[in-house]
């Protein structure tokens, strides 16, 4: 199982908890795995998000593995100027 | 992909070659966007709402289109329906439909044989509205009864009993903020406020679109990403992307600003109707109220630190004002409000607020130097306070690497730490003030990412390369990434020529924004070197009849890979270019990406800054900026971003802001009102690159262009507020604001 950090306002589609955990061996199931059992969170990945692995934003990088030791952290899309 | 194990001496990396487009700009041969003409050519303008908010009840062009000379006139009705709600607010911004949300709105476009009959057209349009309330500031925005700009959308009305204008809210942080607080020997809490800028870029929004009688459209457009504006004007148009082409012109600044479309949408639409080519050039007052001012900022800031400096505890209630369509750079601006400090309890929380202004466009580092200024600003008075040294407080206290970052992943290898060392080192911050001097310290923060990338490298029969990539050059790209290429080949950087491809000469490339371009694309560019040098000692294997991979590449030429490879005379790459066609054909390399790895940046600012007493008036008197480059690859180019974003946030710190009337209306669209520091306004901004590789680049290039706009902010404003013995809250720090302060 990989665990995997929900920014504060996300919260409220897991039940207030920060840490959640997926089986996932890359970012898509990550996602996909947080869609299924989150619905709530549905709407924010659909619109767009980012994972930091292990220290590292990733954005739209389906195929980055992770691993049951790997940081996983939800973000925002990232954009700039 | 990583830095390259192999530790290399650099040759042309960390030179300062001639930049490939001078000549060409100080001599006027740069095409910009007004610069495009094409025969038979009409000229578009725009009918803009008078209104900050209005219904509109009914457009009459019957008398506009009846009118000798004019072509073809478009509203809303002439557009698609957008594919998604966010691309909608896209479309619904170049041209208003139901409603004018904001004054210089867009209602109508005209396309006439001259100037002259479009602007007579755009009066004989007939728009019936009924005036609605307005709002234009944040706690206005946010009262139960303000005037709702979307009522037809489901806003949540978060925090509960605002008013349906809060479009997102966010929430970021770990740890126990009250115990941090409860641990603290000082605490300090604060409101600060900052007013709406804009990008301030010098050429205005400008294009030309010719659409012909089959579909098939050319748009040339001054922009930070053609192939976002070909993927936003075919969605608007309803046409397939593959039958629009895009060329980005030379580009006079955009900052952000110009990474979404105002005008190209319309002019394709009138092209459209019109069948000819359509031109529309953005006027000053039209680019300051139709194009992306950056949000305004309301935030309180509480900060708990013990008598040695260290901070216990960090909490940023944020509010932005996002303009007329809904924005998320909150989340952006809570994620980097703490983001310079290792704290064990950290808080940020927030939310954008729609108004009756323009829509929110991004600007450099966009969200991030409104919430870095409060916090920054902050640490300063703490240090005050309790007879801290700035820099020493925030080496104690600084993000490093394995530091658990405020807004969620832990840091890999970062340069905050040499940074600030360089910063107190430094004769600057050691230097004597005078009376009415302060000095101001602050650090900053940016996220840098890579993103989607395309490159081609093709070579010449003579030995030279040409380069083609697909981002828009605002900050010196081709020189960089011709100095890749020729690090990488191992050839003369005068060999290469590198040149921004149109949407259909090459694969997608996302906008250039993120500072991803020095980064990302000069990554692609190393590896399409790669590629095309693995296809050169191919072919020099396939002459010599050896193995291929008993040949290397070394400064520029095939050589046999060891002695049991043979004796071989090296080949250089002229030599292989110029018989490629017996060969096997042309050599060309290429490489496409979602490059991830950007790797964050950290800068810090030093300001000195003189008040007079009696009037308020600040000058900067000496700036330097330190900051975390990676390896500078041009380092003229990246003092010149370090210099450029310093002196953006300087503007935005003393002199800029939109000003609003009581009828919602801007009141200074023009640079004699909205003020933009000038050269002799200005002390020489100093510089300090510190090259600490980026683990994810394998020359260790590092993004520099947004940083450098964080600090400047908090660290005028330190200045500031150390020089008149007062703390100063709110931005820009104009004469009359600094004298009330002065006066109690």
């Amino acid at each position: 199982m990989v665990k995997v950090t929900i920014w504060g306002s996300l919260r409220s589609a897991t039940d207030g908890v920060a840490e959640v955990e997926v089986e996932a061996a890359n970012f898509k199931q990550v996602l996909r795995e947080l869609e299924r059992n989150y619905p709530g969170l549905q709407s924010q990945i659909a619109a767009g998000v980012s994972l930091a692995i292990d220290g590292k934003i990733y954005r739209e990088a389906w195929f980055t593995p992770v691993s049951p030791d790997s940081e996983v952290v939800l973000m925002p899309f990232m954009v700039g100027g | 992909m990583a830095l390259d194990t192999e530790k290399r001496e650099f040759k042309i990396l960390g030179t300062r070659p001639l930049r490939p487009d001078g000549v060409d700009k100080v001599t006027g041969r740069a095409l910009y966007g007004a610069d495009m003409s094409a025969p038979g050519m009409l000229t578009g303008k725009i009918l803009r709402s008078p209104h900050a908010h209005a219904r509109i009840i009914s457009i009459d062009t019957s008398a506009a289109e009846a009118l000798q000379g004019v072509k073809a006139v478009v509203t809303a009705n002439d557009f698609a329906k957008a594919s998604n709600s966010f691309m909608q607010d896209g479309l619904d911004n170049c041209m208003a439909r139901g409603k004018v949300l904001y004054h210089g709105h867009a209602v109508a476009g005209v396309a006439a044989v001259s100037e002259a009959i479009a602007k007579q057209a755009l009066k004989l349009i007939a728009v019936e509205y009924e005036v609605l309330p307005h709002v234009t500031e944040i706690l206005d925005a946010i009262k139960p009864d303000a005037p709702v700009l979307h009522p037809d959308r489901n806003f949540k009305r978060l925090p509960e009993g605002t008013a349906a204008n809060i479009s997102h809210t966010t929430d970021f942080g770990h740890g126990d903020v009250e115990a941090g607080f409860a641990a603290a020997d000082l605490i300090v809490e604060r409101t600060f406020k900052t007013e709406a800028t804009h990008q301030g870029y010098i050429e205005p929004h400008a294009c030309l679109a010719s659409m012909g009688p089959d579909g098939k459209a050319d748009l040339w457009c001054c922009t930070q990403g053609h192939y976002n504006v070909r993927g936003m004007c075919a969605d608007y148009l309803g046409m397939n992307i593959s039958q629009l082409r895009v060329t980005a012109s030379e580009i006079g600044g955009g900052f952000g600003g110009k990474t979404t479309v105002f005008i190209e949408p319309v002019a394709l639409a009138l092209s459209r109707k019109a069948g000819k080519p359509v031109k529309i050039v953005m006027t000053r007052d039209e680019v300051f109220k139709a194009s992306g001012p950056t949000l305004s900022s309301l935030t309180d800031v509480k900060i708990g630190m013990t008598k040695d400096g260290k901070i216990t505890a960090g909490y940023a209630m944020l509010r932005y004002q996002c303009g007329a369509f809904p924005s998320g750079t909150i989340d952006l601006g809570a994620m980097s409000a703490f983001a310079a400090y290792d704290l064990d309890a950290v808080h940020t929380e927030g939310f954008n607020v729609m108004t009756n202004r323009p829509r929110e466009a991004a600007y450099r580092a966009p969200g991030a130097p409104t919430a870095v200024y409060p916090v920054e600003a902050v640490v300063d008075e703490l240090c005050l306070e309790l007879g801290l040294d700035p820099i020493d407080v925030r080496l104690l206290n600084a993000a490093d690497e394995g530091t658990k970052a405020s807004y969620g992943p832990t840091f890999e290898a970062i340069g905050l730490k040499a940074t600030l060392e360089a910063a107190k080192a430094h004769p600057h911050y050691s230097a004597p003030l005078g009376p009415n001097q302060g000095r101001g310290v602050s650090a900053g923060f940016w996220f840098n990412f890579g993103g989607n990338t395309s490159v081609s490298l093709s070579l010449n029969d003579d030995g030279t390369v040409a380069v083609t990539e697909g981002n828009p050059d605002i900050g010196g790209s081709r020189a960089s990434i011709s100095m890749m290429a020729a690090e990488e080949l191992g050839i003369p950087y005068e060999n290469i020529r590198t040149i921004v491809a149109d949407t259909n000469s090459l694969g997608f490339n996302d906008v250039t924004d993120g500072s991803r371009v020095t980064f990302a694309v000069g990554l692609a560019t190393i590896e399409a070197a790669r590629a095309a040098i693995k296809i050169m000692c191919t072919r020099v294997a396939k002459i010599w009849d050896i193995d291929p991979e008993a040949v290397t590449w070394e400064d520029g030429y095939a050589k046999p890979a060891g002695e049991n490879a043979g004796k071989y005379d090296p080949m250089s790459l002229a030599e292989i270019a110029a018989i490629a066609n017996k060969t096997g054909g042309p050599i060309a390399g290429h490489h496409e990406v979602n490059a991830d790895g950007a790797g964050v940046s950290f800068g810090v600012h030093l300001a000195d800054i003189e008040v007079d007493p009696e009037t308020g008036f600040t000058k900067v008197l000496r700036y330097t900026v330190f900051q975390d480059a990676g390896k500078a690859v041009h380092p003229s180019y990246v003092e010149g971003q370090m210099q450029g974003g310093a002196v953006q946030g300087i503007g935005w710190a003393l002199n800029e802001e939109y000003i609003y009337g009581e009828d919602g209306r801007l009141q200074n669209a023009g640079f004699l009102d909205y003020r933009i520091p000038v050269a002799s306004d200005l002390p020489p901004i100093d510089t300090v690159i510190l090259e600490i590789p980026n683990p994810g680049h394998p020359y260790g290039v590092r993004g520099v262009g947004e940083t450098p706009i964080v600090p400047p902010l908090a660290a005028v404003s330190n200045g500031v507020s150390r020089a008149i013995g007062k703390r100063m809250s709110a931005l820009p720090m104009s004469p009359p604001k600094i004298l009330k302060v002065i006066k109690g």
